[in-house]
């Protein structure tokens, strides 16, 4: 699945729960307090619905979800090819 | 949303009912004077399989919904018992590890071990982020010292999740109730939910392997608490649901058979006021949860949000119908011969519990501001 696929489901996603316009894609959404821990719980939720593949235990590390340039790129790793 | 319940979901809530009528029903108030849940209840539960229903997805969502209604129609603390149960299982089967799922989660399927839910502490309750507990690794091992509070069924469980701040960052831990420097302590006299069987957990140096944790630092209440706590949320809305319908079906009950002014109370428009808001707003309630059942069964994003709202409603509206419920039963309501004092009791617990309503109030709000400036964006 190419960036093109992915981000524009991605950014209305966050659009959701952060004006998409007011920042840019590689803002720290958590650290700049634009979105809070629930946001967290529905990013999950998201991808996994969305791109068809389980976030896992080994999965939770910040870098993978802190902006919007992280998310897409997590899910870009978990969508390739095992090598 | 089809508002159909399959063939083995009508079973299914009445087979519940039936549970609940022969087992929990008729020794409610007794276990609520003596601020216990006898082992042999809990045994029971254990056996149909109440408690790990929801290890390897044997029961849909409306289906375990129906679950915590029924039991809450006639005990909001035995709901506390399968909200905590649930919490910790869905945490485990969510981000434990192959190790600590093959190693647990058969056993809390059988009740042969209880989980609880470590979060609370004295001096941080909704400002859980900001707990003070630590856990500090020392080789393969970390080391938990710190207390928490009010910990439904703390008394019998065996398995605590624990949250902790390890170098300041909220980390889950499971704790098994033998380890060394762990201690409970039952808290008695409260306002409700008197046979939750709450205790304090004291942890005093103690050490735990590394593996016990659950997650990843940093992570603990982010994702690992924010799956038990919308758990929780969803259990808690259902039993709200329960204990409103309960309240509704005393209230009806007694309102016909108790005569006033030579007719019985339901004559009176009055009570017929009170009767139509209860039915009415526990209805809304229903529906709230059923839409919640519907999009944790298609696991849509936008679950949280409304298990929030459900949990928020349901728990508002099981007060105020359980407010209304002792107003038609006069002064019997408030004696513990009816079942509408103990819940009127217990109800207020639940605007408390998984998340207060205060705290439901401000993330519904957020929710509906960005949902506005978004719908905005979209039409500009």
């Amino acid at each position: 699945m190419t960036t093109e696929d992915i981000m524009p489901k991605l950014t209305k996603f966050v659009g959701q729960y952060v004006n998409i316009n007011e920042i840019t894609n590689d803002l720290d959404l958590f650290a700049s307090g634009r979105v809070n821990s629930l946001f967290a719980m529905q990013l999950v939720l998201f991808v996994e619905k969305e791109f068809g593949f389980k976030v896992e235990n080994e999965d939770l590390d910040y870098e993978n979800f802190k902006s919007i340039d992280a998310i897409l790129g997590f899910i870009q790793r978990k969508l390739a090819p095992a090598a | 949303m089809n508002f159909e319940l399959t063939a083995e979901q009508q079973e299914a809530k009445i087979k519940f009912r039936k549970f609940v009528d022969k087992y929990v029903a008729p020794a409610a108030a007794e276990y609520d004077r003596h601020e216990e849940t006898p082992m042999e209840l809990i045994n029971a539960m254990a056996q149909e399989g109440y408690l790990g229903a929801l290890v390897g997805e044997n029961i849909d969502p409306l289906t375990w919904g129906f679950l915590c209604e029924e039991v809450g129609h006639a005990s909001g603390s035995l709901v506390s018992l399968l909200t905590v149960h649930s919490m910790v299982i869905q945490a485990l089967v969510k981000w434990g590890t192959d190790e600590q799922r093959n190693k647990w989660l058969p056993y809390l399927a059988t009740g042969e071990v209880i989980a609880g839910f470590g979060l609370t502490e004295v001096k941080t309750g909704s400002d859980a982020r900001n707990a003070q507990t630590t856990a500090v690794q020392d080789g393969d091992s970390y080391i938990l010292t710190g207390q928490k509070k009010w910990i439904s069924f703390g008394q019998v469980a065996n398995l605590f999740l624990i949250l902790a701040q390890v170098e300041g960052k909220a980390t889950a831990f499971l704790v098994e109730r033998e380890r060394e420097g762990f201690s409970t302590e039952p808290i008695k006299n409260m306002l409700g939910f008197r046979s939750a069987m709450l205790a304090s957990l004291h942890m005093n140096n103690c050490r735990i392997p590394a593996s016990n944790m659950v997650g990843r630092i940093g992570f603990g209440f982010s994702h690992v608490a924010g799956t038990a706590l919308d758990q929780g949320r969803y259990c808690i809305a259902w039993g709200c649901l329960g204990l409103a319908q309960g309240c509704v079906d005393a209230s009806l009950a007694y309102s016909t058979e108790r005569k006033q002014f030579g007719v019985s109370l339901k004559e009176h428009q009055l009570i017929q006021e009170l009767v139509a808001d209860m039915i009415t707003q526990t209805q809304a309630a229903r529906m709230l949860c059923y839409n919640a059942a519907f999009l944790r069964e298609i696991k849509d994003p936008s679950v949280i949000m409304e298990t929030s709202m459900a949990k928020y409603f349901a728990s508002r509206n099981a007060l105020k119908v359980a407010s209304d419920a002792v107003q038609i039963h006069g002064a019997n309501g408030c004696s513990d011969n009816y079942p509408v004092e103990r819940h009127f009791r217990d109800a207020k617990i639940m605007e408390i519990i998984e998340g207060s309503n205060q705290m439901q109030q401000i993330i519904i709000s957020r929710y509906g501001y960005q949902s506005y400036i978004t719908a905005s964006a979209l039409t500009t």
